[in-house]
């Protein structure tokens, strides 16, 4: 299992707003465990769906040259369960952002009802870990690719944005020495 | 028109109480980190929410002048200097600072902003017109 709880974004729009989904089934080993007997998705993995969208969205907003990390849940609350069969859209809008982090306002739908109501804050990590890496910008690129960022991510004025250049030569360099497989060649390259 | 000092501190305190969820209740002598439990990623949640509140610009330097306290003209061996404490007041007018220049030790900065404070810091920035300075 991989700990991916958004599927695919369908809108981003750079330092605005980051719009993904997430399909709920009854395959997931977690909907069984969580009330055994019951199965529901587990509220804290809307949580992380929503922390994942509004992380990535904080994260490109700044070239991802800085490392974002989920500090505080400020507001969490759920209004439906979702069940399997779901699909849950999760919207992050930017709120605020300051040299130290960015507050993102969430919401998840499931069609036009309100599921859930979650607010967050993200901090930068500090200077002393700044320049340590903390992911392979090949590996990070071709997850971004995966949940479909490029395919959707604008600038506010609507025109397409490209990954920042250090992923793209990264993948480049990945590519030519096969690293990576063509499984997840990006489509243009 | 501006609002009351007992709608600032109704305002204040729901705030607080919103985003630190203190074990105990909010008093107007509370200290933020101390008292209520306030974390250093708190307050981008707290200036947030007074921002929003009260149609305010605030920055991290309300809370903390991080450039007072790291120069060295202010600060000698982990003590604020007279002449800190005085560019202190003068930054910081909306704070009282009488009990910390009694022992201006850095380390007893952190724990110095109390609710009155903050109170007092958006009364401040009102009659300044909102903006951060």
């Amino acid at each position: 299992m991989r700990w991916y709880h958004i599927d695919r974004f369908v809108e981003f729009v750079s330092g605005q707003r980051a719009v993904s989904i997430k399909t709920v089934s009854l395959t997931e080993d977690h909907i069984h465990d969580y009330w055994p007997g019951y199965p529901i998705f587990p509220s804290t993995l809307i949580v992380e769906g929503l922390a994942q969208t509004g992380g990535l969205l904080v994260g490109e907003m700044v070239g991802f040259e800085r490392c974002v990390i989920l500090a505080k849940v400020s507001r969490a609350t759920f209004h439906e369960l979702a069940v399997p069969g779901d699909r849950l859209t999760y919207t992050a809008t930017l709120e605020t952002q300051t040299p130290e982090g960015a507050i993102i306002k969430g919401t998840s739908h499931k069609d036009d009802i309100l599921q859930a109501e979650i607010n967050l804050v993200f901090g930068f990590i500090p200077e002393r870990m700044e320049g340590v890496q903390q992911f392979y910008p090949a590996d990070f690129l071709a997850t971004m690719r995966k949940f479909g960022m490029f395919d959707v991510l604008q600038t506010p004025e609507g025109e397409p944005k490209l990954p920042p250049a250090f992923m793209l030569e990264a993948e480049k360099e990945a590519l030519e020495s096969g690293i990576l497989g063509d499984e997840i060649a990006p489509p243009s390259a | 028109m501006a609002p009351s000092s007992e709608e600032i501190y109704k305002t204040v305190n729901e705030i607080l109480d919103e985003t630190l969820v203190p074990d105990d209740p909010v008093k107007p002598e509370s200290t933020l980190l101390g008292d209520l439990g306030a974390e250093s990623i708190d307050f981008l949640d707290i200036m947030h929410q007074l921002e929003k509140s009260f149609d305010l610009s605030l920055n991290r330097e309300d809370f903390y002048p991080d450039d007072i306290l790291t120069d060295e003209q202010f600060v000698q061996e982990g003590r604020v200097t007279d002449a800190g404490v005085a560019a202190l007041k003068e930054r910081m007018p909306y704070a009282d600072l009488s009990s910390f220049e009694n022992d201006p030790s850095l380390k007893n900065f952190g724990d110095l902003l109390t609710v009155q404070d903050l109170c007092q810091m958006v009364v401040h920035k009102l009659a300044l017109g909102g903006d951060a300075e």
